[in-house]
């Protein structure tokens, strides 16, 4: 099948608004007739389900949590962009546009990233409408801060915690809906599989994670807002429960899998500490707005930080990148701690991490703190106090939530830091409609591919759920279903849902029989520990193939010897596990075929081969310049389909931050 | 910090479904690593259950970072553990030593059902929401966010009381399992804000409503909700929820109280 983006004619500022004033409308009285699926609840899917419940469609949520409030995006720490420009420094929906096409490295779709910003600013308006508590300045007004990869300050946030209030004024918005009876909201529940007629998609198989019972849904459309899958890894900083299965579920179903090996590695994580972690923990990326980031000048230095003199550090990133110093994008912040840890400068016991130091910064609003409060003759420990104080209000929450899980005390002691798996801007590929290549088949938010090309900026995951689901889907659903008024509902006894169903217990039945000896977990350990070694920062041809290998075998011990305790018709989380381990499993192989498939380096996606001589990403533009889309075909078997991407207003050079 | 390793006795509750009984069943952990968090702890104990082929202890957690709200566990009588302004899930175990016994239990609560172990069952929560915490405000009706500013200090005072998580503690650690913690926080950060105000008298109204239709307990300012509280949400909020609640009354209730 061609792939066909359905990108509208024009130039790209008239796209979206002309595709908004064409596209077709469903009538009020047919929209209550027409029945919506939506998986997953977090900005995505709770914006898009209250944004449809309002116009009058019939919506059923699903989510695994125990609300849908507990999404993954309420972990969102730093903020959301827009391009409000309220700071007068220059910024307009181009640069939104232009800065996030350039930190996507040019592999975006240029009319995806120009609507996305030009809704930005509506994004912060309705979230402010629906009482998200944004801070603001003593005028009364919005606060901005930067973030990696501009040079303009458009990022809107509630302190340590903009995930949380937008997430919450979503889960607002959605049960408003709930309690109109618009929505239907199902929580532990779980998508196990899509069910297909005549082509199209027209409902889902759900487990219900209380009882284990297999339930049957009908709608005239599934909307896929499922998240990312960075917990291929096993250790990121996405939640537990953050998985694959709805996504590859769709993918098996015929939705092609756009640019899977695009991994987002944040810069600032807590360095793990031993084998029993369980999950990583993101330091939010607005503390890379005052710390600096160093290691020491000398290999092996065992000092402690406090005792290594200024003139004996590297603030490796300013050394490097002048322009944009300790602000670069993520995808190359990562890259260069790692250079530096593997080239023997690490600190900490495991010398897998860097410092990141908030000392000048505390003495730099300290000063500003005696000059606001008049006191000329302050001494040293004012000064250093007065800092302190300011600090804890930018950045309390985080600094408190380090010295609970390392027992270091960060305002006195530099934090440590190592770059861990935390986004993937790879996903379902979808068109301009938001469409998967299944007809009735959406993906929003990081289930998608479709916005952030190579590498994702800082504060626009936020901003891409959301724009999805308030102001996207719901044009462009109604476009897909106006031509579906006349489709029934088709009752759930129907044989292909009878089919899907039976599948699923299949498979269930299959996984719980095996009775083998080692657990879910420890698969999921191996199979985290073969990409993060192999497809993890840095790739090459060699490992590449060597964990395609790995992974073939590690699938079919698992078929083997996996073990699952309890019972299928009872809450059994290890079975829920091993259901998402086994789609891990399957992905990680094609993450694999597709790192090696792209002979280049962009974003995320470093492979060693293509590097310039100071250690810089190096596209092949002449090759490269696609979206890889990846079609199911079987076990092991995946075809690939190309998407040139074309670039008709940016053009592409190499980036430079310098 | 200096890193140890522990041997532990926990005393876990265990039950099967909401409609079977439950009892404490004692487990024996080794080689607990003081760097590890909680949650870890019963990640190894469960991996060592499964190895005996014994059945794990259900929990509930996901994103392990503090903010979802999704663990739960009452530790040694505390909601949440020992630590102050903690979620289970950031509490680490070098707040234990060697030869100590954890007793871990579920939230206790009539309107939280148990429905496995430790997992309880919050959908009251979401219902107490449904009831009103929201603004009415449909997509695209926005004006402009800076249009209509806001004290700095209202706006900060509305962020710390919406930092709640919905995790229940607060009804947890309430010897009347009382829910006013959380509904005051839902109602104040509403109500303090100029988007919330035009529905803040039935918003009040039908919470409040709801809230007793689920089964929680009244309120009688013992304080242990704020004291268990991980986001440190404060009492004040249940003061301005009684205030918020006497005046919708005076009145005369609302006119779109259900």
């Amino acid at each position: 099948m061609a792939l066909n983006s359905k990108i509208p004619a024009g130039s790209l500022e008239e796209k979206w608004e002309k595709y908004k004033s064409t596209c077709k409308l469903v009538n009020p009285a047919n929209k209550r007739q027409l029945e919506v699926i939506i998986i997953g609840t977090g900005l995505a899917g709770a914006s898009a389900a209250a944004s449809l419940g309002e116009l009058g469609y019939k919506v059923k949520t699903f989510c695994f949590q125990d609300s849908p409030r507990r999404a993954h995006s309420i972990a969102a720490q730093g903020g959301i962009n827009a391009a409000k420009n309220y700071q007068n420094d220059g910024d307009s929906t181009y640069r939104l546009f232009y800065d996030t096409v350039k930190g996507g490295d040019y592999r975006a779709r240029e009319a995806n990233v120009y609507r996305l910003a030009s809704v930005s600013a509506n994004i912060i308006d309705q979230c402010v409408a629906q009482g998200v508590p944004f801070a603001r300045e003593y005028g009364g007004l919005l606060s901005n801060r930067s973030f990696g990869g501009t040079q303009v300050q458009r990022t809107f946030y509630a302190a340590g915690q903009t995930g949380q209030q937008l997430l919450i004024g979503a889960y607002q918005a959605l049960e408003r809906q709930v309690a109109l009876g618009n929505v239907t909201q199902y929580s532990r529940h779980e998508m196990l599989d899509v069910v297909m007629i005549d082509g199209k998609a027209r409902g889902v198989i759900v487990r219900n994670l209380v009882t284990g019972e297999l339930e049957r849904h009908f709608g005239h459309a599934v909307l896929l807002c499922s998240g990312g899958y960075g917990n291929v890894f096993y250790l990121s900083t996405n939640a537990m429960g953050s998985n694959v299965t709805a996504a590859w579920k769709a993918h098996k179903k015929g939705a092609y899998f756009g640019n899977p090996c695009y991994t987002q590695i944040h810069p600032t994580c807590i360095p793990v500490s031993g084998d029993h972690q369980s999950k990583l923990t993101l330091m939010s990326e607005s503390l890379r707005n005052d710390g600096r980031i160093w290691v020491p000048k000398a290999k092996g230095d065992n000092r402690k930080p406090n005792d290594i003199p200024e003139e004996e550090r590297d603030y490796y990133l300013e050394r490097r990148y002048p322009a944009f110093g300790n602000l670069v994008p993520r995808d190359v912040a990562s890259r260069a701690a790692k250079e530096r840890c593997d080239a023997g400068y690490g600190v900490g016991a495991s010398k897998q991490a860097v410092y990141l130091d908030y000392a000048s910064a505390i003495q730099r609003y300290g000063k500003i703190e005696v000059n606001k409060q008049g006191l000329s003759n302050a001494d040293a420990d004012t000064i250093t106090k007065l800092g302190k104080e300011v600090v804890k209000e930018k950045y309390g929450n985080l600094f408190e939530m380090y010295e609970k899980i390392t027992g270091e005390n960060p305002y006195e002691v530099p934090m440590r830091i190592y770059p861990a798996v935390h986004y993937t801007m790879g996903g379902l590929w979808v068109d301009y409609e938001l469409q998967t290549t299944v007809p009735g088949l959406y993906a929003l938010g990081e289930a998608n591919f479709s916005d952030h090309g190579a590498n994702r900026l800082g504060a626009s995951a936020l901003m891409q759920g959301l724009a999805d689901g308030y102001f996207v889907i719901p044009y462009t659903l109604g476009n897909y279903l106006a031509d579906d008024i006349r489709t029934k509902s088709i009752p759930t006894d129907h044989p292909a849902f009878v089919e899907a169903e039976k599948a699923v217990s299949d498979r269930i039945n299959q996984l719980m029989n095996i009775k083998g000896t080692e657990s879910v977990e420890s698969f999921h350990k191996r199979l985290g520990k073969i990409m993060w070694d192999k497809c993890g920062m840095a790739r090459n041809e060699k490992g590449l193939k060597e964990a395609i290998a790995e992974i073939q075998a590690l699938r079919k011990e698992f078929w083997s010897n996996v073990r699952i305790p309890g019972d299928v018709n009872e809450y059994n989380p290890e079975l829920d596990k091993a259901n998402r381990v086994a789609d891990f499993i399957e992905l990680g192989e094609l993450m694999c075929i597709d790192a090696l498939n792209r002979n280049e380096s962009c974003g995320g996606h470093f492979r060693e081969e293509f590097q310039t001589e100071d250690g810089e990403a190096l596209r092949q533009d002449d090759k490269y310049m696609y979206v890889a889309a990846w079609e199911y075909k079987g076990e092991s078997n995946f075809e690939l389909h190309k998407e040139d991407l074309n670039y008709e207003v940016v053009h592409p050079s190499a980036r430079s931050y310098k | 910090m200096e890193h140890y390793t522990m041997n532990l006795t926990l005393k876990v509750w265990k039950q099967k479904n909401k409609n079977e009984k439950g009892r404490f069943e004692t487990y024996q952990v080794k080689n607990v690593s003081s760097e590890m968090s909680f949650l870890e702890m019963f990640d190894v104990l469960n991996e060592q259950l499964i190895a005996e082929g014994k059945e794990p202890i259900a929990f509930d957690h996901d994103c392990r970072e503090g903010i979802c709200g999704m663990c739960s566990m009452y530790i040694n009588g505390r909601a949440h553990g020992p630590w102050h302004h903690t979620t289970t899930c950031q509490l680490h175990m070098r707040e234990y030593k060697d030869g100590d016994t954890i007793v871990v239990e579920p939230w206790r609560a009539s309107a939280f059902p148990v429905i496995k172990d430790l997992v309880v069952d919050r959908q009251s929560f979401d219902r107490i929401i449904q009831a009103g915490g929201y603004v009415s405000v449909n997509t695209g009706n926005a004006v402009d966010a800076n249009a209509l500013p806001i004290e700095k200090h209202m706006a900060d005072e509305a962020f710390a009381s919406a930092a709640c998580i919905g995790c229940g503690a607060c009804v947890a650690a309430c010897p009347n399992a009382s829910a006013m913690l959380f509904v005051s926080a839902k109602v104040s950060h509403l109500a303090m804000l100029p988007q919330g105000s035009p529905e803040r008298k039935e918003r009040v109204t039908n919470m409040i409503n709801q809230m007793d239709k689920e089964g929680f307990g009244s309120c009688t300012n013992i304080g242990a909700c704020e004291a268990e509280c991980p986001k440190g949400i404060s009492l004040e909020n249940i003061a301005r929820l009684n205030r918020e609640y006497i005046g919708a009354m005076f009145d005369g209730g609302s006119q779109n109280a259900k």
